[in-house]
């Protein structure tokens, strides 16, 4: 554990802008700018500035025409026979541009990374049955992850529906439960309102996927189409205004807490509440946590950060939560991987829970301050409250908790150890990319090792900089979501990282991406086995590996190779296997912008995750290395 | 565990039943009855819910109904400040020397008979819970041969109408 790319932060150190805008895609001209909706935003009809006369269309047309008027500019999908009447009007479109992908799932995960990195809504298209359950675990994934997208797929005509018909499944009953909502659409007459309503809720309150199935026999009948729609949700009501007297008790408590830790999840980046929250740490002077979802919420060179708590966090994180005694969650889910064992966590902590969707509040943790509402307004609402109380009884005293954390911090800084078999160290690679490429890079990681050690060692200095598949755990997310990141922001560099076992998942988008001159870049961090599966079978299993070995490595078969894989599907490969090779394979990768480049980083397979709390077990319980746990100090 | 009673006023949509089914069963809360009809509003259908869980499961089950995109509103209706009943048939044998008793049992219960033929009588009755087990174990001598139980429906007590402001949102959103 000596080298530690992240030591405490100076506290003098300046934090870069966290709130810098995203640049938008104009890859084709659009005459409304309809779509730009808030992530959570007010709940009304959906801004337009168009008006559409009633026109007769066909069921077809007036998909096309209704996805045009809600301000769509990228549709990722695959035609098949049930969505064949939709691809023809799609064809003349000239406001769509619609991205033929290889796969439904990449459709899908790009539709999540284009709506990550933009903030906008994702669109992904397919053809009924096969096409539809190729899409259910993108759909799960963003519905866990909170991301706003459609997905529109074809169904078989009317009359066929339930009849076991070529190609027919029933996707919105297959799709009940991994969707915040969902539609069949039989009566072409519906199309625009149902679609309408569709991106209304994908967009408000918590945002998730919605899907729209619509029968072939609608796509084929003829109707008018007319823009904007009223909504007919008399049951959808989300609540963005939070409860002043909540924000008064939340402002007291965080005014008084002796050890309060600001624990930030994927709600701040949701709800674009970066600017906010930099002010809500920066006046409270409590220590900050931000969750894999939220990495970049808060720049990891904000001295109060104190990185990732959970599973794989710092020891600090950890360690304030657990100490804490206020803890103020902001968008953020108690989730399984960050609290550990439920009953140990944060035992001390009296909390506060801000979050749009009341559902989360007190589902994993009883809550003392509910507070429901966007967390921009919670915020926003929250720093007066807060400055009020802090000109009543004057700023609390955090020296000794600073101290404490400090004292952690040194202690305990994010590092690893160089591998004894003398190959590349993962952790190196990643954080080399992460200094070489900059903050202003997207970055996408698939599921695992490699997904832990980009989120611990690259440093995030701004929202959406950081995609992962952190609910649903989605080896394959990183290349589809990567290319669809890409395309909602063409002027930033998109580094997906993936690991050997995830990259063989998804890797045919890179099809697409050269195809459709998307020039995303891959570091395949290739440990030649199904690292952490590899790694809990180290740690619990005795050693046995059970089917984890993938022979891509060094010195395997190495089936497939990756550098002849990136060759066939024209994008630039390059192979990476030393130390004094890593900052050069790096650059010339960075210096490729005209089509994608794959670089097989062989890495030692031996590196392990640290720090670690163990499935199951008490956070007070976490190894910062193997064997090695802090003793924790018994002044309490 | 307590038993709880809830209306859910749902937009009447074909697949809303399942929506409401579906999150019970993967949110692993235990129905212990379901009923569901239509409301004096076309536009909305109620379903009356019988949970057994805890207060704070409870608030986890009505928070989650509330997702649903199509459900307008959930109360919770309490024992004591609502009527709640549920509907019995049973088909009880009873050949000519026991008919006499069977029937003074029904009599007892003020239920009704729907049904005769020489060897049985089918029976209709009415209540809470706590009745129509108390019919059925004074039916039980004579020999059940058929049971079907509704759900429980609940309603109110007093003049207010819990379907009123959810017709104004119907309205106001349409």
């Amino acid at each position: 554990m000596v080298q530690g790319p992240h030591p405490a932060p100076a506290v003098s150190s300046r934090p870069h802008d966290a709130a810098r805008p995203v640049p938008q895609p104009t890859p084709v001209p659009v005459v409304t700018p309809a779509d730009v909706v808030r992530p959570s935003g007010v709940p009304g009809p959906v801004a337009t500035a168009r008006t559409v006369a009633s026109t007769p269309a066909t069921g077809a047309q007036s998909i096309v025409r209704s996805l045009e008027e809600a301000g769509v500019e990228i549709v990722f999908g695959i035609p098949g026979g049930a969505i064949l009447p939709t691809y023809d009007p799609l064809m003349d479109s000239t406001r769509l541009r619609h991205i033929l992908v290889r796969h439904e799932q990449g459709a899908g995960h790009a539709a999540s990374g284009y709506a990550h990195a933009t903030g906008r809504v994702g669109v992904c298209m397919a053809t009924s049955g096969p096409g539809a359950t190729n899409l259910v675990t993108p759909i799960a994934d963003a519905n866990m992850d909170s991301i706003p997208m459609v997905a529109i797929t074809g169904q078989v005509g009317a009359s066929m529906i339930g009849t076991d018909a070529f190609q027919e499944a029933d996707i919105v009953g297959i799709t009940l439960p991994v969707t915040k909502h969902n539609f069949l659409v039989t009566d072409p007459d519906e199309i625009p309102r149902v679609i309408a309503e569709a991106f209304h809720i994908a967009s408000t309150g918590r945002p998730g996927p919605v899907l729209v199935d619509i029968a072939k026999s609608a796509m084929q009948a003829q109707t008018t189409f007319s823009w904007p729609q009223d909504f007919a949700l008399p049951g959808y009501h989300p609540v963005v205004k939070p409860h002043a007297k909540q924000v008064r008790e939340a402002a007291r408590l965080l005014a008084t807490a002796r050890r309060p830790v600001l624990y930030v999840g994927g709600g701040a980046i949701r709800s674009g509440a970066s600017a906010e929250l930099r002010k809500l740490v920066d006046a409270s002077g409590a220590p900050a946590v931000t969750t894999l979802m939220a990495r970049g919420a808060l720049p990891d060179s904000h001295p109060q950060n104190l990185g990732m708590p959970g599973m794989h966090g710092t020891v600090p994180a950890v360690a304030a939560l657990q100490k804490a005694d206020l803890i103020v969650a902001l968008g953020a889910r108690f989730d399984d991987r960050v609290t550990g064992k439920l009953s140990s966590f944060a035992p001390h902590a009296t909390i506060v829970h801000a979050d749009i969707d009341p559902a989360e509040i007190g589902k994993n943790r009883r809550v003392d301050v509910p507070i429901v509402g966007d967390l921009r307004e919670v915020i926003s609402d929250l720093l007066p409250e807060l400055a009020r109380e802090h000109t009543q009884h004057g700023k609390p005293d955090l020296e000794g908790w600073w101290r404490q954390i400090d004292d952690w911090r040194e202690t305990f800084p994010l590092g690893f150890t160089e591998p004894e078999d003398g190959q590349l160290s993962p952790q190196h690679v990643i954080s080399r990319i992460g200094a070489l490429t900059g903050p202003d890079a997207i970055y996408v990681a698939g599921v695992g090792q490699h997904q832990m050690w980009a989120a611990q060692f690259i440093r995030y200095e701004r929202p959406n900089s950081w995609l992962n598949s952190g609910g649903l755990g989605t080896m394959g997310y990183s290349v589809p979501a990567a290319m669809g990141a890409k395309v909602g922001a063409p002027d930033r560099t998109v580094w997906a990282i993936d690991g050997d076992g995830c990259f063989q998942m998804t890797n045919q988008e890179l099809a697409t991406c050269t195809i459709n001159e998307i020039p995303i870049k891959v570091a395949v961090i290739n440990n030649s086995s199904l690292g952490m599966v590899r790694q809990w079978q180290t740690l619990f299993y005795e050693s046995r590996y059970s089917n984890t070995d993938l022979h891509t490595g060094h010195g395997t078969a190495r089936v497939p190779d990756f550098v002849k894989l990136a060759d066939a599907y024209g994008c630039v490969g390059l192979r990476c296997e030393t130390l004094a090779d890593v900052d050069a394979t790096i650059k010339r990768a960075n210096e490729i912008d005209d089509r994608p480049v794959v670089v097989d980083f062989t890495v030692s397979r031996d590196a392990m995750v640290w720090p670690m709390v163990a499935a199951g077990v008490s956070n007070d319980e976490i190894q910062y290395a193997r064997g090695i746990s802090p003793a924790w100090d018994r002044e309490e | 565990m307590s038993r709880h009673t809830l209306s859910v006023l749902v937009e009447n949509k074909p697949g809303v039943l399942t929506r409401v089914a579906g999150l019970f069963a993967r949110r692993s809360f235990n129905i212990h009855s379901l009923a569901v009809g239509p409301t004096e509003h076309d536009e909305i259908s109620r379903i009356t819910v019988v949970v057994d869980v805890d207060e704070l499961p409870l608030e986890q089950v009505t928070k989650q109904l509330n997702k649903l995109i199509n459900i307008i509103k959930i109360v919770e209706l309490e024992q004591d400040s609502s009527v709640q009943r549920e509907l019995l048939l049973v088909k009880v044998r009873a050949e000519l020397a026991i008919r006499s008793h069977v029937l003074e049992v029904v009599e007892l219960f003020r239920a009704r008979v729907v049904d005769v033929v020489p060897d049985a009588v089918t029976i209709e009755a009415t209540g809470g819970p706590g009745k129509l087990d108390a019919l059925l174990a004074a039916l039980e001598p004579f020999g059940i041969r058929e049971i079907v139980q509704s759900g429980t429906v609940a309603i109110g007590r007093g003049s207010r109408s819990i379907t009123d402001r959810a017709l104004e949102r119907v309205h106001r959103s349409a």
